[in-house]
């Protein structure tokens, strides 16, 4: 058989059916080619980027903000972490029960919820915020659908308003606001950190891939504060103001050695963990933010320049009667008028006429570096927020009277702060030392501002107001030698002194052998009916002194006796 | 040589297995270790929280008021103190 005469190979297709086949083919395997080379070529990052984002995840990982302890490790404040609770408001639809549930958990009105759910004005609201973890849990086990949860940390102060004014304290977001919270942000606040990870289908992490950023926690405080004694200068602060129904007082005690800052209090103050209700003289940290005129407790600068400048020793008379004296149109007076006294007693009996006649016999220009030198007319350097600097003018615009007024603490702004710093110059035998907030470890370097032989007679002087013919018999401690100046002045008002408003004052030191505390009590505006700093700052800062000096285990440099005081109103009364 | 080539095939099989094992073995250790991780972040916290409470509750106002209300505890009397000094009890 003849196959190749079969007609039916007879046939023959037309030659461009199998070549448009061909480019059909080549034309296919021309467009997958280019799609592969589009695809793994040139939009590969792309893709690589969607790809992973379906399993790799970058995680926050969370810091914790640094602790503030006190000088003993008591932890002052901590931060731990809460949830809060937030919604997109139109998304979150909760079933009428589970409204009155999440309501009763979250301890807020039904109607407030449902308001914040559907503000349409807004993609984001806060349900609550800084709810207990517990809390959270539960709320999570209702299972409302666009209610989400987010953690964050609250910082709480174990110890309430005992020393709100120095902690300070932080916001929402646990950024520092006040007090040291605020001055130490940078070193309390942690860093968060962040890693990639690669999570299974059921959300899951089942490996690292990198760490991008390491958290960091924020570094422990270890404060100079001693919050025994914060305590204790708290409590009679509290006590004190409220017994002379004054507007306002605050207490600072200071370390004589290492010029640390062992308490600080001030009241009226406030509760960091409640802020609900805060006036702004609540918040007033008046210690370190405010200045008043001293009065008196300038005195043994004034006296200090003249025996260091040589004009008088400590024995020199210098006559007051008969109880004041005219400069210039204006006169200073005395209280009590007394007859000649020697320089000592000038501090002891806190005689204006005789500081403003010492003053006298000094050029301004030496009074005013005095001034300088001890630490007022500067802020004081702790670090606080908003530290006040105080005034002292220019010693070419002073006229005589002012200089007789400023030997005496008139006319011249001080803090707290600053008035018990220059008081660790009398301690210090003639050095000022620097301040701190942190617990320091080596004794800091002072400054020397007065020769240790003036330091030391000034503080005998000190010790003469003290005793009882003095004008605070009131801040003696059994069994220790205390010495100090009481200060009563008043206030200014709308640029002139008013009559009945008075601030009292006494700053401090002990024990007077070997001085370790320095101690300073301002009372403002007492309104009991005493106003004198020997009766009203006094009792005070004999309590907190006697009190700091047992929990520090100062050994007592005086004899055990009970004290003896003057009968009530009979003291010495110093001149305002 | 098939004989090799079979020797070969069962090796890269054992290997292969292996290699699934082992990354099995590494996720569920990674999974523990997170857990551990987690565990230690939550003690964490509740250390802070107890620290918390502990100084809550040796607040000073608190120990002061517990000491002299319910054991009527107070600072002693002047006459009734007695001071040791190292000196006089070393002669």
């Amino acid at each position: 058989m003849n196959f190749a005469a079969s007609p039916v190979l007879e046939l023959t297709l037309p030659v461009w059916r199998s070549r448009f086949l061909l480019y059909v083919f080549v034309a296919g395997f021309t467009l997958l080619l280019g799609r592969a080379v589009y695809l793994q070529g040139l939009n590969n990052d792309f893709l690589q980027a969607k790809g992973e984002s379906r399993y790799s995840r970058v995680m926050e990982v969370p810091a914790n903000r640094g602790r503030i302890l006190d000088r003993n490790g008591e932890a002052l404040a901590i931060s731990t972490p809460v949830k809060s609770i937030w919604a997109i408001p139109g998304e979150a639809h909760p079933t009428k029960r589970q409204l009155a549930r999440l309501a009763s958990l979250l301890e807020m009105p039904t109607a407030e919820i449902e308001k914040r759910l559907v503000d349409p004005g807004r993609d984001f609201v806060y349900v609550k915020r800084q709810i207990s973890p517990e809390t959270a849990e539960r709320v999570a086990g209702l299972h409302i659908p666009g209610l989400f949860q987010s953690r964050e940390y609250r910082r709480y102060y174990p110890s309430g308003d005992v020393m709100a004014h120095v902690l300070g304290f932080t916001g929402a977001d646990d950024i520092g606001q006040e007090g040291v919270e605020l001055a130490f942000q940078e070193r309390l606040a942690g860093k968060p950190g962040s890693r990639r990870v690669i999570k299974d289908r059921l959300g899951q992490t089942v490996e690292d891939v990198e760490s991008i950023k390491a958290a960091q926690d924020g570094n422990d405080l270890t404060l100079a504060l001693d919050a025994r004694i914060q305590n204790l200068a708290f409590s009679q602060l509290k006590a004190a103001v409220m017994q002379q129904r004054a507007k306002a007082g605050g207490v600072v005690v200071l370390d004589v050695e290492t010029g640390e800052l062992l308490a600080l209090a001030n009241f009226p103050t406030y509760n960091p963990n409640n802020r609900s209700k805060l006036a702004g003289a609540q918040l007033r940290n008046r210690a370190v933010t405010d200045t008043f005129e001293p009065g008196s407790t300038l005195k043994p600068f004034t006296i200090a320049l003249a025996l260091e400048a040589g004009r008088v020793r400590p024995e020199s008379v210098i006559q007051t009667a008969p109880g004041s004296l005219t400069i210039g149109g204006a006169t200073i007076r005395d209280a009590h008028v007394e007859r000649a006294l020697t320089v000592a007693q000038v501090i002891q009996k806190s005689s204006n006429v005789g500081a403003a006649k010492i003053a006298l016999g000094l050029s301004p220009e030496s009074m005013w570096e005095m001034f300088r030198d001890v630490g007022f007319g500067s802020a004081p350097g702790l670090g606080f927020p908003g530290e006040a600097a105080g005034k002292v003018r220019p010693y070419r615009s002073w006229k005589p009277i002012e200089q007789a007024t400023m030997s005496y603490g008139h006319g011249i702004s001080v803090s707290l702060v600053q008035l018990a710093r220059a008081y660790s110059v009398f301690a210090r035998n003639g050095e000022l030392v620097p301040l701190s907030l942190v617990r320091v470890d080596a004794p800091p370097v002072g400054r020397r501002v007065m020769a240790p032989k003036t330091a030391a007679a000034v503080r005998s002087m000190l010790e003469m107001a003290v005793n009882r013919n003095g004008t605070a018999p009131r801040a003696q401690i059994m069994g220790y030698r205390v010495a100090g100046k009481t200060g009563t002045a008043h206030k200014q008002e709308n640029g002139a002194y008013a009559p009945d408003k008075y601030v009292s004052s006494f700053v401090g030191f002990a024990p007077a052998s070997h001085p370790r505390l320095v101690v300073a009590v301002m009372i403002d505006e007492p309104s009991a009916g005493r106003y004198y700093g020997g009766v009203v700052a006094a009792p005070v800062f004999a309590q907190i002194m006697a009190g700091a000096l047992r929990v520090l285990d100062v050994a007592p440099d005086g004899p055990m006796q009970p004290i003896e005081l003057p009968p009530e109103g009979q003291e010495v009364k110093e001149s305002v | 040589m098939a004989r090799l080539n079979l020797l070969l095939l069962a090796v890269l099989a054992a290997c292969a297995l292996s290699l699934v094992t082992s990354q099995h073995q590494a996720r569920r250790f990674f999974g523990e270790l997170e857990q551990e991780q987690e565990r230690s972040r939550q003690l964490g916290v509740e250390y802070g929280q107890l620290q918390l409470e502990a100084s809550t509750w040796a607040v000073h106002a608190r120990v002061e008021r517990i000491a002299s209300r319910q054991l009527h505890m107070r600072v002693p009397e002047a006459k009734r103190l007695q001071i040791a000094r190292p000196q006089e009890a070393a002669k």
